[in-house]
């Protein structure tokens, strides 16, 4: 049996990486953690000039959600979400089909606009907006935040389940032809079946840009605010310990959503930034 | 009658452009309709207002983002390049990294202005930590009206911070298309770690480059959560302008026109990337 030896310079070459990677987790982790602390310390605790708090509680949170006012914002931001998720899978998941397994002509053309729609500012969305819905009574609602959104999502939506389907084997779809599936059976039976992992995961990524989302919802609302607007809206005058509480509200579901999804996070953000 | 597979492509994909395109074309001409019309006739009061009023930031405004961004995009660029050389050889523990490294995609980014709020505020971890290892006996103040140059730089952090990642994930995949074969016969014919970097890894990387720095300049326009957490007006920006004249001034006209200088300089990034984009596909395909 040989064993291998390392040489001086593979050992250092070593510590080097193994200090490199120390350094870029900390750089993105450090802040999120220490973050998340705060949120979770006991009021007093914040006061001590200690560098992480000594006592926790879940006060600060409480605070914000039941006496602030921010279970109201969260319950509003999840309705947006969800109508988001809705409406821009039931426009965008045809079109993601059709890009994906029609060969037809101004493909390439509308997908490059797809490209374009996605860098089209959310500001110029929002501002308009403001007079034509008061005209048609959808200011101030949750609704016509969700239109605005799915606005914002559909390009994105149309290009990730595009990619999740065209990620289907072509083969397993013409075994199912070959045994006798109609071609509705085929996509009921087949490719959804198989898409679904890339689907869920697609939906999710939708509900965290209507989640994040916060200029459109603060132009358009008033007094049903989602909850970025909500804390973009009062954090301004609020004390310390709300900040850091709001901050981890508005941070969970993204931190879930990593988490359950990692295995496509690369790969979606490599369509949807591209 | 039978649908051809065009008509039924046409079909699926109908409702969702025609609801992209009136949720585009009808912002946009009413935007421009608020910002150079009053009361059916032109009017250049918007205008005037923008660059004349003493109301207005618009000129502070568009210096700060512009700084903004000349500042952040360098310095995520190099950060991202060297996390994505860095990861570009799988090891173990890699798959860990990377999952750290793109956490700030999805985090909003007005969470993002309350993280890094949370670490330098007066009360924030940066203070507590310097106080309590009795290097300095009062905190350091960021954020206030009297700290401009303290602010941009919590700004620049956040924004280093949270947007690093979209840079990253463009030259990450970048790199994963580049031929390996070529690096290793690089290695073989005795190339330095530098030399593979200047003389291929980089040249082949252009492209990518090319799409992460027009995307991130075309998103970096557009700033508002991170600089109205932190500095709220004391650093005006664009977006944040756009946002104050509407809801606190009730000026549609100036937000509306706010809103085309955005769009306008994002479109025509876009259009260059778009431009680029299709040369590419072209080069591919010919």
């Amino acid at each position: 049996m040989t064993i291998h030896t390392y040489t001086l310079g593979e050992r250092l070459k070593g510590v080097v990486k193994a200090w490199a990677a120390v350094l870029i987790v900390s750089w993105i982790g450090v802040p999120l953690v220490i973050s998340i602390l705060y949120a979770f310390s006991e009021r007093t605790a914040l006061y001590e000039r200690t560098p992480i708090p000594l006592s926790y509680s879940l006060e600060q949170i409480r605070f914000l959600l039941f006496e602030a006012g921010a279970l109201y914002a969260v319950k509003n931001s999840v309705i947006v979400a969800l109508l988001t998720v809705a409406l821009s899978f039931l426009l965008g998941l045809p079109a993601g089909y059709a890009f994906a397994k029609y060969v037809f002509p101004g493909r390439d053309a509308l997908k490059l606009a797809l490209i374009g729609m996605r860098m089209f500012p959310v500001m110029i969305i929002a501002v308009p907006l403001v007079a034509l819905y008061i005209r048609i009574g959808l200011s101030d609602t949750l609704v016509g935040v969700a239109l605005a959104h799915t606005a914002m999502a559909l390009p994105f939506v149309v290009l990730i389940t595009s990619s999740v389907f065209a990620g289907v084997p072509r083969d397993l779809e013409e075994a199912g032809m070959v045994f006798g599936l109609s071609p509705i059976g085929v996509f009921l039976r087949i490719t959804i079946p198989l898409a679904l992992p890339g689907l869920a995961a697609a939906a999710m990524f939708t509900f965290l840009l209507s989640w994040n989302e916060v200029f459109i919802a603060a132009v358009l609302t008033l007094t049903n605010r989602t909850l970025p607007a909500f804390i973009l809206t009062s954090a301004l005058a609020a004390p310390d310990f709300f900040k850091f509480a709001a901050n981890f509200i508005i941070v969970a579901p993204a931190l879930v959503f990593v988490f359950v999804a990692r295995r496509y996070l690369v790969t979606m953000w490599g369509i949807t930034v591209r | 009658m039978r649908l051809t597979p065009k008509h039924k492509a046409f079909l699926l994909i109908a409702p969702a452009f025609i609801y992209m395109g009136f949720f585009i074309a009808y912002p946009l001409s009413e935007a421009i309709y608020l910002s150079f019309f009053e009361e059916g006739a032109l009017s250049l009061a918007n205008i005037r207002y923008l660059v004349g009023s003493p109301l207005s930031k618009f000129t502070e405004a568009f210096r700060y983002t512009l700084t903004i961004t000349a500042i952040v995009i360098p310095i995520e660029t190099a950060l991202a390049l060297l996390i994505a050389l860095f990861l570009y050889n799988s090891f173990k523990g890699r798959d860990l990294i990377l999952y750290m490294v793109i956490i700030p995609l999805t985090i909003s980014d007005v969470a993002a202005g309350l993280i890094w709020y949370s670490i330098l505020t007066s009360n924030g971890f940066m203070n507590n930590l310097l106080i309590s290892l009795g290097l300095i006996d009062q905190p350091i103040q960021v954020f206030g009206s009297e700290f401009k140059v303290r602010m941009l730089l919590a700004i620049v952090v956040t924004e280093v911070w949270r947007s690093m990642a979209i840079v990253f994930v463009i030259l990450f995949a970048g790199l994963q298309l580049l031929s390996r074969d070529l690096i290793e016969a690089a290695e073989v014919f005795g190339a330095s770690w530098m030399q593979k970097l200047t003389k291929i890894i980089l040249p082949m990387l252009k492209p990518s480059l090319q799409s992460a720095l027009i995307i991130r300049t075309l998103f970096a326009f557009q700033i508002f959560g991170v600089v109205w957490i932190l500095a709220g007006r004391n650093i005006p920006v664009l977006a944040g302008e756009a946002y104050y004249e509407l809801t606190e001034l009730r000026h549609e006209g100036v937000a509306a026109l706010y809103a085309l200088i955005i769009a306008a300089i994002s479109l025509s990034f876009g259009f260059i990337y778009i431009r680029t984009l299709r040369a590419r596909h072209l080069e591919v395909t010919l």
